[in-house]
C-alpha cells in the first residue's frame, strides 16, 4: 500500500510543513474577510512586498537580520493601515465586483512598484539556516521548512491568544459576528478594520520572509497568494481554524499529487491539484469545513 | 453614442423597446458605419493593426459585460474561455482543414459549452465565492490545454494556423484582417444590444438586481445564469478564435489570468451593464500602453535617455498606471466612461439650463 511507502510520507510531511506557510498567508486573508467582507486578491502581493523589503534590507543594504526583520514588519503594518484607510474605506457598500477589482488593481500597483524600486531580477534572501537536510525516520526534511513552519506555528499561537484573550481581539470577533451590534456596544469598527489590515500585513510580512527565503524574491512570489484561495475555501472563508486546516491540506495534497502525478504529465500538478479540490469543495460544501453556513436557496 | 438619450425619457413601452430610440439614431449608425468602412483608405498599416486589436478586445469585453455587467456574475475565467475558443479553431483549421467560417462559430460553441459547465457552481454560490470558482476554471483549463498533448500539440502548446480565407480572399494584410474583425464586431455589438433589451436580457438584469425577487416573479434562475455563462463564453470563444486567425497561432500565453483581469478592467473602466461601455473600455485599455509608450518615450528623449534604457521602467509604470486607474475609476466614477459620456451629453442637452 502507498502509505507504507517512505516516499509518500516524505511528500506528506514536507507538504504539511509547506502547508503551515500557506496557513500563515491564509490567516491574514481570512482575517480581512471576516472583519471587512473584502476578498483580498492582493494578499500574495503583500507577501511579495514583505519579501522584497526584507530581501532588499538583507542583500542590498546589508542590514543584520535583527534590524531588517523588524523594519520590514513595521513597514508592512503601516502598509496594511494605509491600504485600508486610503483605498478600501471609500468602497464600503460597493458591489462585489468593485471590491474584487480594487484589490486586483492594488495587486498590479504593488507588482509594478516592487519591480520599479528594487528591480525585476530575483533577489536572494540569506537567512542563517543550515542547508543540510535532517533525516528523521527516513524522511528528508530541510531545516528551512522546519524553521518556517515553526515561525508560522508561533505566529498562529500568539494570534490565537490575542484573539481569545485580549480586549482588541474580542472586539474584532464581535465585529466579525455582527457589525451593527458591535457598534452599538461601543466598539470602534473603523479601528477594528484598520487593525485587521495591519495584522494581515504582519502575517504577510512573516510569510514574505519565509517564502522569499525558499523561492527567492521576485514578482513571482505573489503567486503564493493564489494558492490561498483553495485553502480558505476548504476551511471556510470566515474561519481562522479553517484557514489553518485548509492551508495544511493544500500543502499536503499538492506535495503528494506532484510526487505521484508529475512523472506522468510532465510537471505543473502542484499549481493545479489544489484548484481541483477547491472546485469540488465549492460544489459539495461551499462554506467549507468551519465556515458560517448561509442557507439561501434561490 | 449620440443615438440615444442621456437618461430614461421614454413614456411608452414601444419607446423602451426600440432599437433606434431617436430619429438621429439611424443616421448616426449609417455615418459611423461609413467612417469605419472608409477608414482603411485613410489609415496606415500601424493604425489598422491598432484598430484590429481594439476590435478583438471589444468582442471579448462585450461578452464579459453580458455576464458580469448585466447578470451580475463576476468571472475571472474569461481568458480561459477565450483560450478554449482559440484552441478549438486552431485544431479544426490546422488538423482537419476546416475553413475559417466553420472554425469561428465552432470555437464559440465549444467555449459556450465549457463556460456553461463552469457556470454550474453559480447555482449554489455567488458573489465572492463565484469569483474564486471562476478563478479555478482559469487554472484548470490552462493546465488541461498545456498538459494534454492532443489539445496543446506538445511543446509550448502552440498550434500554427493557416491564413484564413473567405470566398477565395485571404486575410493576409492588416487592411484585409480589418474586414475580418469588423463584421464580427458589428454582429457581436448588435447581437448584444438586441439580447439585453429582450426577454432574456431583462431576466439577466432581474437576476443581477435581486435574485430572490427575480425568482418570485418567475425567472428560472438556474437556466438564465447558465445561459448568461454560455452566451458570455460564446463571445469569449469567438474572440479567442478570431485572435487565433488574426495571429495565425494559438498560444495559451495570450489568454492567461492577466488577460481575464484586463477584460474585467475594460468593462469596469468602460461601464458595467452597458454594451457601448464595453467598447469604450476596450478602446481605452488597448490604447493605454501605446499612448503611455509615446508619452514616456517623448519625455525620456528630452532628458536624453534611449528607449532600451527605460523599457523596464515603462513595463512597471504601465502596471502601476493600469492598477491605479482601476482603483481611481472605482472610487470616483464606478459607472465608468459610459457614465462620463452620458454626463457630457446631459450637459449639452440641458444647456444652458443645467438644473
Amino acid at each position: 500500500m502507498f502509505f507504507m511507502d517512505p516516499f509518500f510520507w516524505d511528500l506528506f510531511v514536507n507538504g504539511l510543513l509547506i502547508g503551515c506557510m500557506y496557513a500563515l498567508v491564509a490567516v491574514g486573508f481570512v482575517l480581512i474577510y471576516k472583519a471587512t467582507s473584502v476578498i483580498n486578491f492582493a494578499q500574495g502581493d503583500l507577501v511579495m512586498f514583505g519579501g522584497y523589503i526584507a530581501a532588499a534590507g538583507l542583500s542590498l543594504y546589508h542590514l543584520p537580520l535583527w534590524t531588517a526583520a523588524p523594519i520590514m514588519l513595521a513597514l508592512m503594518v503601516a502598509l496594511g493601515f494605509a491600504v485600508e484607510r486610503g483605498i478600501l474605506r471609500p468602497l464600503i457598500g460597493q458591489p462585489v465586483v468593485s471590491v474584487v477589482m480594487v484589490t486586483i488593481g492594488l495587486a498590479l500597483v504593488f507588482q509594478g512598484l516592487a519591480a520599479m524600486i528594487w528591480g525585476a531580477a530575483t533577489i536572494n534572501m540569506p537567512l542563517p539556516i543550515p542547508l543540510k537536510p535532517l533525516i528523521i525516520w527516513e524522511i528528508f526534511i530541510s531545516p528551512i521548512n522546519l524553521v518556517a513552519a515553526g515561525l508560522c506555528v508561533a505566529f498562529l499561537v500568539v494570534f490565537a491568544y490575542f484573539f481569545r484573550r485580549s480586549r482588541m481581539g474580542i472586539a474584532m470577533r464581535a465585529v466579525a459576528d455582527d457589525q451593527q451590534s458591535a457598534m452599538s456596544v461601543g466598539i470602534n469598527v473603523r479601528v477594528v478594520f484598520a487593525i485587521s489590515w495591519a495584522i494581515a500585513g504582519l502575517a504577510s510580512g512573516i510569510g514574505g520572509l519565509v517564502w522569499g527565503n525558499m523561492l527567492g524574491v521576485d514578482t513571482h512570489l505573489a503567486l503564493v497568494g493564489l494558492k490561498v484561495f483553495p485553502a480558505v475555501i476548504l476551511g471556510g472563508l470566515d474561519s481562522v481554524p479553517g484557514a489553518v486546516l485548509g492551508g495544511l491540506i493544500v500543502g499536503a495534497v499538492e506535495s503528494v499529487a506532484a510526487g505521484y502525478v508529475d512523472p506522468y504529465v510532465g510537471g505543473g500538478t502542484k499549481d493545479f491539484a489544489p484548484f481541483i479540490i477547491m472546485i469540488l469543495a465549492l460544489m459539495i460544501r461551499p462554506y467549507g469545513f468551519f465556515g458560517r453556513e448561509i442557507i439561501e436557496r434561490v | 453614442m449620440i443615438n440615444r438619450e442621456c437618461g430614461v425619457y421614454q413614456t411608452t413601452y414601444q419607446g423602451d423597446m426600440a432599437l433606434y430610440p431617436l430619429p438621429l439614431a439611424k443616421i448616426s449608425y449609417a455615418l459611423l458605419l461609413l467612417v469605419l468602412l472608409a477608414l482603411p483608405l485613410a489609415a496606415d498599416s500601424h493604425t489598422m493593426a491598432i484598430m484590429n486589436l481594439i476590435g478583438l478586445a471589444a468582442i471579448g469585453a462585450i461578452g464579459l459585460n453580458i455576464l458580469t455587467g448585466y447578470t451580475g456574475q463576476v468571472s475571472l475565467g474569461h481568458g480561459a474561455f477565450m483560450m478554449v475558443g482559440s484552441y478549438t479553431a486552431a485544431i479544426l483549421s490546422s488538423r482537419y482543414g476546416m475553413p475559417f467560417w466553420v472554425g469561428l462559430p465552432a470555437g464559440g460553441a465549444v467555449a459556450a459549452a465549457v463556460g456553461a459547465f463552469f457556470g454550474i457552481p453559480s447555482l449554489r454560490i455567488k458573489g465572492l465565492y463565484l469569483a474564486i470558482s471562476t478563478l479555478a476554471a482559469q487554472f484548470i483549463i490552462e493546465w488541461c490545454i498545456n498538459h494534454i498533448p492532443w489539445i496543446g500539440g506538445g511543446a509550448q502548446s502552440s498550434i500554427y494556423v493557416p491564413t484564413p480565407t473567405l470566398f477565395g480572399w485571404p486575410f493576409n494584410t492588416e487592411y484585409r484582417r480589418y474586414f475580418m474583425v469588423l463584421p464580427v464586431l458589428i454582429l457581436a455589438y448588435v447581437g448584444a444590444q438586441n439580447l439585453v433589451r429582450s426577454r432574456v436580457g431583462r431576466a439577466f438584469i432581474a437576476i443581477r438586481d435581486r435574485d430572490v425577487a427575480a425568482e418570485i416573479i418567475g425567472v428560472d434562475i438556474f437556466k438564465y445564469k447558465l445561459l448568461a455563462f454560455a452566451v458570455s463564453s460564446f463571445y469569449a470563444g469567438v474572440a479567442g478564435a478570431l485572435w487565433t486567425y488574426y495571429l495565425k497561432i494559438a498560444n495559451y500565453e495570450h489568454f492567461i489570468l492577466s488577460t481575464s483581469i484586463s477584460y474585467l478592467a475594460m468593462i469596469i473602466i468602460g461601464g458595467l451593464g452597458s454594451v457601448l461601455g464595453s467598447v469604450f473600455g476596450a478602446v481605452f485599455i488597448t490604447l493605454l500602453p501605446i499612448v503611455l509608450v509615446y508619452v514616456v518615450e517623448g519625455i525620456a528623449r528630452l532628458f536624453g535617455f534611449t528607449y532600451a534604457s527605460i523599457a523596464d521602467f515603462l513595463a512597471n509604470l504601465r502596471l502601476i498606471i493600469y492598477g491605479g486607474l482601476i482603483i481611481l475609476f472605482l472610487a470616483i466614477e464606478p459607472e465608468g466612461l459610459y457614465r462620463m459620456w452620458g454626463n457630457i451629453k446631459r450637459y449639452f442637452r440641458f444647456w444652458p439650463f443645467s438644473y
